[in-house]
C-alpha cells in the first residue's frame, strides 16, 4: 500500500507539529508520521506537572500553534486540540525505517558515510543520492511517497531494545512514568546507567508498594552512572530493598518469567514487569542514510543546511533540535517557516530577523542583515567556511560592535572566554604589563581573545582599538560550535594559540618568524586527569605548554611522591631537560583533563642557540624551580611528617576538583563549630535558598571542601544549557541568569553536585518581627512546613547555584558570616603552594 | 556609546578587569584575628582602667559614684550594650563589607576586659542590691562565655575527626538502615528473641536526655541491653555447640548499631556542648540588660 503526499513530516515534536499545522492551514497535502501513539513524545515524557518554559522571550512566535509557558498537561492539551481542529493528517505508531529518492541519480551527488567502530577503525560507504520524490518505508512495511520530507525527529534517538527472545512481550517497557503506579509486582530493571538506577530506586522507595525490584547490569561496575546514584543503589541493596544482579544478561523473556545468564549459570525468576533502560541510539545513522550530510564527524555536529533548512539531499528539510535548535519556540517557528519555504515563499524573513537587525544597529554602513552577515563572513578569516544559515545562528550568540580609536576592548586580567574577530580596522595588543606603549598590531581578518577561550583563564593582555574598527565578539558557545563545524577555523585557532602562547611566555624579543620551526613541530595533545606527560628519570626533551586544565609536579623523595607545585594553564613545563640535557627531574601529571602543546626538543634547542636572551630567561625560571625543589627536600629531612601532610592535602584538593577551580570554598574543621551561619547567610542573601551544603563533601586532615561551586575554568554546567543562561561574570563568577528554563542539564553535568533545582520561596517577614514576635521561619532557608503553607505550587523550579555574591560589596556572604574564621574562599594558585606546608606543621 | 552598554544578563563580560575586594585567605581563628588586634585593645583598656583606679584617690573610698567610677561605669555599660549586639549582627546579613569573625574576636576580648572594668567600677563593694545583681549577672555571662571559648577551641577538631565524612543526616540514615536490617533479620525468630530485637528498635533514643548527652553515658539504652542479652544467648549456645546463625547475625547487626550509635552520640554530645552554654549566655545577657537599666535608673533617681 502506498500513498503520495506533497509534504511528509517525520516526528510530531514542536517543530514537526507546527509544520503539519501550517501545511494543513495552507491546504497542502501532507502527512505527519509519529512513532508513538501520541503527539510530541519528548514533552509527553516529561514528569507530571512539569513547568514548560517559553524562552527566548524576545522571539516572536509566528506558528499556527499557540504556546506559552505552563504545565506540561496544559501545553500538550492545547496542541492536541489545535492539531485536531486544524485537520492535521496524523499517522500514529508509524516508525520510518528508510527514506530513499525514487527519481534519477543526481549527478556528482554522492553521500559518504563514515561509520566508526569501537576499536577505532572506520568504514566508509558511498551512497548515490537520487532525486525526489522520496519513498519512505515504515516499520510495518507500509510505504509513503512524498515530494518533500521534513525531518523533525529531535535528538533523543530510539531506546535500545531487548534483543532476546520474548523481547517484544507486552510486559517489557522502555520507560517508567510513575513509579507509584505499580504494586506487589516482581520487577526487573535492565541497565545500570542513571536511568535504570533511578527507576529501580523509584520503584523500591516505598516498601508499602510491595514490589520486588531487581536491577540487572551487564558488567560488574556501574561506571556510567553518577556516583550519588550508585551510592543510593548500594544503600538500597544493603537495606534489602533492591537486589542487584551484576555481570548478568537476559536470555529469554516468557510470560511471568525471565531467564537470565549470570556468572554462575542460568537463572529463571518470576517477572511481572521488565523495564529496559539500556541507553538509546542517536539518530545520526538514520539521518545520514537518508542522504543528509553532517557538518563534521564531531559527535555534537548538526546537519549541513541551507538558509531555508534544506539539507544536502534536495527536498529533505531538517528542523528542530536535530537542526541544532533545542528550544520549543525556535522549533515552532521553524515548522511554520519551512512549510512557507516549501510552498514557494522565498521572501519570508526568519523570525529571528528583528533580533539580528538589533545587533547591527549603530554600525557604520547601511547594510541589511544578510549583507552584514556576508560582510563578516568574508572579512573575518575563521568565518569563511560557514554557510548562510550557520552565520545566522552564529550571529545570535555573537555581537558586532564598533570601537572608536583608542577605546579599550578588554583589559589584562579581565575575565572573559569570548573570541574576537576583526572585520574592519586595526587593534593594538599591549604585550607588556609594565609599559603600555609596547604594542603589537593586529589587522583585519585576525582574531584575538583565544587564550581566554581555550584556557578559561583571565585575559593575558589589554587590547585597544588603533583605528575605528568593527569587531565581532564570538561567545564561547558560538566559538566552540564554529570550531566543530569548520575544521579550518579549528586549525587556525590552534595555530594562533600556539604562536601567541610562545611569544607571551618567552617574551625576550621573539618574533613570529623565529618560531616557524618550533610551531611546525607543535602538536596539541589531550591528557586525561592523572595521566603523566613527563615522568621522573625518563629521558626526553620535549617542552609542554599547558593550554587548558592544570598540572601538578611531583618528585619521588624517599620512595614516596611528594607534591612540588601546581601549574596552571598558560605555563610551560619540561624546560630543564632542554637546558641541562639530563633525565627528567620530576613527574608532571594532569590534575584535570587538559590540553597541552608538545614542542619538539630539537627545534627548541635550535631556537635557544639562536636566541641567547631566551636561554637566560629560562635559566631564571629554572633557578626558582630548583630552589623550590631544594627547599622541600630540606624540609623532608627535618620534618618528614610535614612534607607528607603537605603532599596529602595537596593531592586531596586536586582530587576534589580544586585543580580546575578558580575560586573554591574551604572550611577549616579545626575552627568550624557547625553553626551553619554560612548556609543561613547564603540563603538570606539569595532569595532564601542556600547554594552550599556545609556538612556534605570531603575532608582531609581537618580541611573540608563543602558542596559548593568551584567556579571551574571550563564550567561543566555551561556545556549544555538550552537557553544559554549560564555565564561568567565580571569578577570571574559563574552564574545562571533569569532565562533558566529549569531543564536540569547543568545539575546533571556538574561533577561536584553543587547545583540544585528548586522553587524560589516567597519573601519572609522581617527579621526583627521573627526575633520579637516569632513571625516567619527565622534566618536561613525556610523549613519545609513553612514553605508548604506559603509557597505557590505553580512556581517553576529553576537551577540555583553560587554566584559568589556578585553585586554585594562585601564579597561572599558565607565567608563574611563565619564567626570563627573557618570559611575562606581561595583560588588554587593561592592555596596550592608551599604556604600549605604551614598547615601540616600545626 | 549606547550600543555598548550591556546589562549583567547580556551574557557578555564588560572586558574590564574588575579587581576583587581583597579577601582574608588564611585560616586564622577568631581569637588570633588580625594579629590579636582585639586582645591588644582589651589589654590596653584594662591597663587604662587599672591606672585610673590606682591613680585617683577618692574619699571616703573607691565607689561607682566618683569620677573614676562614672568613667568605668560608662565604658562598661556601652560595652555591654555593644557586645549584646553580636546576636543581631550574626543574623542580619547585609551586603556591605563586614567580618563576623572580627566581631566575634572583639566580642570575646572586649567581653573579657569587662571583668577588670566592671570589678573596678564596683570599687569592691558588693551587697544584696540591684547594683550587685547586675555585676553578678555580668560575671555569669562572662564565665559562660569563657566556657564557650574553651569548647570552640577544642571541640571542632574532635567533632571533625569523629564524623569522618559523614553528615548528621547520614549518621541517622545509617541507623535507620540498620534498624530495617534488624527488623528483617528478626522475622524468622521466636517471640523471646524478637522481643530482644524490639528493645533495640523501640527503646533506643539516639539523643537521649540532656543529662545523658552531657555525660555521654546511656545506661538504659535498649540497643545495649539487647546486645548484652543476645550475646548471653549466643554464649550459652556456644557452650553446647554451634550457635544459631540467625542469632549471630542479629548480634552482628546489634554490634554494628552499637558502633554507629556511639558515633552519632559523640556527635550530638559535642554539638550539645558547643550549644548549651548559649542557653545561659544569651538569656542571662537579657537579664543583665534589664538589671543594667535598673541599676542606671536607680543611681540617677536616688542620687
Amino acid at each position: 500500500m502506498s500513498e503520495r503526499f506533497r509534504i511528509a513530516i517525520v516526528g510530531s515534536g514542536p517543530a514537526g507539529l507546527s509544520a503539519a499545522a501550517h501545511a494543513a492551514r495552507l491546504g497542502l497535502s501532507h502527512v505527519l508520521i509519529e512513532k508513538t501513539g501520541h503527539l510530541s513524545d519528548t514533552i509527553y515524557k516529561y514528569q507530571k506537572g512539569k513547568h514548560v518554559m517559553a524562552t527566548p522571550s524576545q522571539l516572536i512566535l509566528r506558528a499556527d500553534l499557540e504556546f506559552e509557558a505552563g504545565k506540561r498537561e496544559a501545553v500538550l492539551g492545547t496542541w492536541d486540540s489545535m492539531t485536531a481542529a486544524a485537520g492535521v493528517n496524523v499517522r500514529y505508531e508509524a516508525e520510518v525505517k528508510s527514506i530513499v529518492g525514487t527519481g534519477e541519480a543526481i549527478a556528482g551527488s554522492v553521500q559518504r558515510i563514515v561509520t566508526r567502530k569501537r576499536d577505532g577503525t572506520s568504514d566508509t560507504t558511498e551512497v548515490q543520492r537520487m532525486a525526489p520524490p522520496y519513498r519512505m518505508t515504515l516499520a510495518n512495511g507500509d510505504v509513503v511517497v512524498a515530494d518533500t520530507v521534513i525531518l523533525a525527529i529531535g535528538t533523543q534517538g530510539n531506546p535500545n531494545l531487548m534483543g532476546c527472545p520474548g523481547g517484544d512481550s507486552a510486559h517489557v517497557q522502555y520507560q517508567l512514568d510513575d513509579p507509584a503506579a505499580y504494586n506487589d509486582e516482581h520487577i526487573f530493571v535492565i541497565g545500570g546507567g542513571d536511568a535504570g538506577i533511578e527507576n529501580a530506586l523509584g520503584l523500591a522507595v516505598d516498601a508499602a508498594q510491595g514490589n520486588v525490584v531487581t536491577l540487572v547490569n551487564r558488567s560488574a561496575e556501574f561506571s556510567t552512572a553518577k556516583d550519588a546514584n550508585v551510592k543510593a543503589l548500594m544503600a538500597a541493596r544493603d537495606a534489602g530493598r533492591i537486589s542487584i544482579m551484576a555481570e548478568t544478561t537476559t536470555r529469554a523473556i516468557e510470560p511471568g518469567w525471565v531467564v537470565l545468564d549470570t556468572r554462575d549459570g542460568e537463572v529463571r525468576a518470576r517477572c511481572d514487569r521488565m523495564i529496559a533502560r539500556m541507553g538509546s541510539a542517536p539518530p545520526r545513522g538514520f539521518v545520514e542514510a537518508c542522504g543528509v550530510e553532517f557538518a563534521s564527524s564531531d559527535r555534537l555536529a548538526f546537519p549541513k543546511l541551507s538558509a531555508v533548512f534544506e539539507s544536502t539531499a534536495p527536498g529533505i528539510f531538517v528542523v528542530g533540535a536535530l537542526a541544532g535548535y533545542p528550544l520549543i519556540k525556535h522549533c515552532l517557528n521553524q515548522g511554520h517557516d519551512v512549510v512557507e519555504f516549501i510552498n514557494g515563499n522565498t521572501q519570508l524573513k526568519p523570525a529571528d530577523e528583528p533580533i539580528l537587525e538589533a545587533k547591527f544597529v549603530g554600525l557604520p554602513g547601511r547594510r541589511s542583515v544578510a549583507e552584514w552577515l556576508e560582510y563578516l563572513r568574508t572579512n573575518v578569516s575563521i568565518l569563511e567556511g560557514m554557510s548562510a544559515l550557520q552565520m545566522r545562528e552564529f550571529m545570535l550568540d555573537s555581537e558586532a560592535r564598533l570601537y572608536r580609536a583608542g577605546e579599550v576592548v578588554f583589559e589584562r586580567n579581565a575575565p572573559g572566554s569570548s573570541l574576537f574577530g576583526i572585520a574592519e580596522g586595526q587593534v593594538l595588543v599591549e604585550v607588556n604589563a609594565a609599559d603600555a606603549s609596547v604594542t603589537v598590531p593586529l589587522g583585519r581578518g585576525a582574531i584575538f581573545g583565544e587564550v581566554g577561550l581555550i584556557s578559561g583563564r583571565r585575559r593575558g593582555a589589554t587590547i585597544r582599538a588603533a583605528s575605528d574598527c568593527v569587531l565581532v565578539e564570538i561567545s564561547r558557545t558560538a566559538a566552540l560550535k564554529l570550531m566543530s563545524a569548520v575544521p579550518a577555523a579549528q586549525r587556525e585557532v590552534t595555530r594562533v594559540t600556539t604562536e601567541r602562547s610562545l611569544l607571551q611566555i618567552f617574551k625576550a624579543g621573539l618574533t613570529p618568524a623565529d618560531l616557524t620551526d618550533v610551531i611546525a613541530s607543535a602538536k596539541v595533545e589531550t591528557v586525561r586527569a592523572g595521566q603523566a606527560i613527563i615522568k621522573e628519570g625518563e629521558t626526553g626533551d620535549d617542552i609542554f605548554i599547558i593550554q587548558s586544565g592544570s598540572m601538578i609536579v611531583e618528585k619521588a623523595i624517599g620512595g614516596k611522591p611528594v607534591f612540588l607545585s601546581y601549574v596552571p594553564a598558560g605555563s610551560y613545563v619540561g624546560e630543564m631537560a632542554v637546558i641541562d640535557g639530563g633525565p627528567r627531574t620530576a613527574t608532571v601529571r594532569a590534575a584535570v583533563k587538559s590540553d597541552v602543546i608538545r614542542l619538539g626538543g630539537a627545534q627548541f634547542r635550535a631556537l635557544l642557540g639562536a636566541k641567547p636572551g631566551l636561554l637566560a630567561r629560562l635559566r631564571e625560571d629554572m633557578a626558582s624551580r630548583t630552589q623550590l625543589n631544594n627547599f622541600i627536600e630540606s624540609k623532608k629531612d627535618s620534618f618528614g611528617g610535614v612534607v607528607e601532610m603537605y603532599t596529602g592535602v595537596a593531592n586531596f584538593l586536586v582530587d576534589n576538583g580544586v585543580g580546575e577551580a578558580t575560586d573554591v570554598l574551604l572550611i577549616d574543621e579545626k575552627l568550624c563549630v557547625g553553626c551553619d551561619n554560612c548556609e543561613k547567610a547564603c540563603a538570606d542573601s539569595h532569595d532564601g535558598l542556600s547554594r552550599l551544603d556545609r556538612e556534605a563533601g570531603r575532608t582531609y586532615a581537618h580541611l573540608h571542601v563543602p558542596t559548593s561551586c568551584r567556579h571551574c575554568e571550563h564550567p561543566h554546567c555551561m556545556a549544555d544549557c538550552p537557553p544559554n543562561a549560564i555565564h561568567r561574570g565580571a569578577t570571574g563568577e559563574v552564574y545562571i541568569d533569569e532565562t533558566c528554563i529549569g531543564c536540569g542539564n547543568c545539575q546533571r553535568n556538574c561533577p561536584y553536585g553543587v547545583i540544585r533545582m528548586d522553587k524560589v520561596p516567597p519573601k519572609k517577614p522581617w527579621l526583627i518581627s521573627w526575633l520579637l514576635f516569632g513571625q516567619g521561619p527565622g534566618p536561613g532557608e525556610p523549613d519545609a512546613k513553612w514553605l508548604k503553607a506559603k509557597a505557590k505550587p505553580e512556581t517553576p523550579k529553576k537551577a540555583i547555584k553560587c554566584d559568589m555574591c556578585t553585586g554585594q560589596s562585601g564579597g561572599p556572604a558565607c565567608v563574611r558570616a563565619c564567626p570563627t574564621g573557618a570559611a575562606i574562599r581561595v583560588s588554587p594558585e593561592q592555596f596550592l603552594s608551599v604556604a600549605l606546608m604551614d598547615r601540616g606543621g600545626e | 556609546m549606547a550600543l555598548r552598554t550591556r546589562g549583567r544578563n547580556s551574557g557578555r563580560t564588560s572586558g574590564r578587569a574588575v579587581t576583587r575586594t581583597p579577601r582574608d585567605t588564611a585560616h586564622e581563628g577568631f581569637l588570633a584575628h588580625a594579629g590579636y588586634r582585639w586582645l591588644k585593645v582589651a589589654v590596653a583598656l584594662s591597663v587604662l582602667a587599672v591606672a585610673v583606679y590606682v591613680l585617683t584617690d577618692p574619699t571616703p573610698r573607691p565607689n561607682g559614684g566618683t569620677f573614676a567610677g562614672y568613667l568605668l561605669g560608662t565604658i562598661g555599660a556601652v560595652l555591654i550594650v555593644w557586645l549584646s549586639c553580636l546576636g543581631l549582627r550574626k543574623r542580619i546579613i547585609t551586603a556591605g563589607p563586614y567580618s563576623l569573625k572580627a566581631w566575634t574576636s572583639a566580642h570575646v576580648w572586649l567581653g573579657l576586659s569587662l571583668i577588670v572594668i566592671g570589678t573596678l567600677h564596683t570599687g569592691f563593694q558588693l551587697g544584696w542590691n540591684v547594683h550587685s545583681l547586675a555585676y553578678v549577672l555580668m560575671m555569669i555571662v562572662i564565665i559562660s562565655g569563657l566556657y564557650g571559648i574553651v569548647v570552640y577551641a577544642r571541640l571542632p577538631a574532635q567533632m571533625s575527626a569523629n564524623r569522618g565524612e559523614a553528615t548528621q543526616p547520614q549518621m541517622l540514615e545509617a541507623l535507620r538502615a540498620l534498624d530495617r536490617q534488624l527488623d528483617m533479620a528478626a522475622q524468622p525468630l521466636g517471640k523471646d528473641e524478637t522481643d530482644l530485637v524490639r528493645l533495640s528498635l523501640e527503646q533506643c533514643d539516639v539523643g537521649g536526655s540532656l543529662w545523658e548527652r552531657l555525660r555521654g553515658a546511656y545506661p538504659g539504652c535498649g540497643n545495649g541491653r539487647a546486645r548484652d542479652a543476645v550475646q548471653g544467648l549466643v554464649n550459652a549456645q556456644m557452650r553446647v555447640g554451634k550457635p544459631d546463625p540467625r542469632l549471630t547475625q542479629i548480634l552482628f547487626l546489634l554490634e554494628r548499631k552499637d558502633a554507629a550509635l556511639a558515633q552519632a552520640r559523640r556527635h550530638t554530645a559535642m554539638k550539645t556542648r558547643l550549644d548549651i552554654w548559649l542557653y545561659v549566655h544569651v538569656p542571662v545577657t537579657f537579664a543583665l540588660l534589664a538589671a543594667l537599666v535598673a541599676h542606671v535608673l536607680s543611681v540617677f533617681i536616688y542620687w
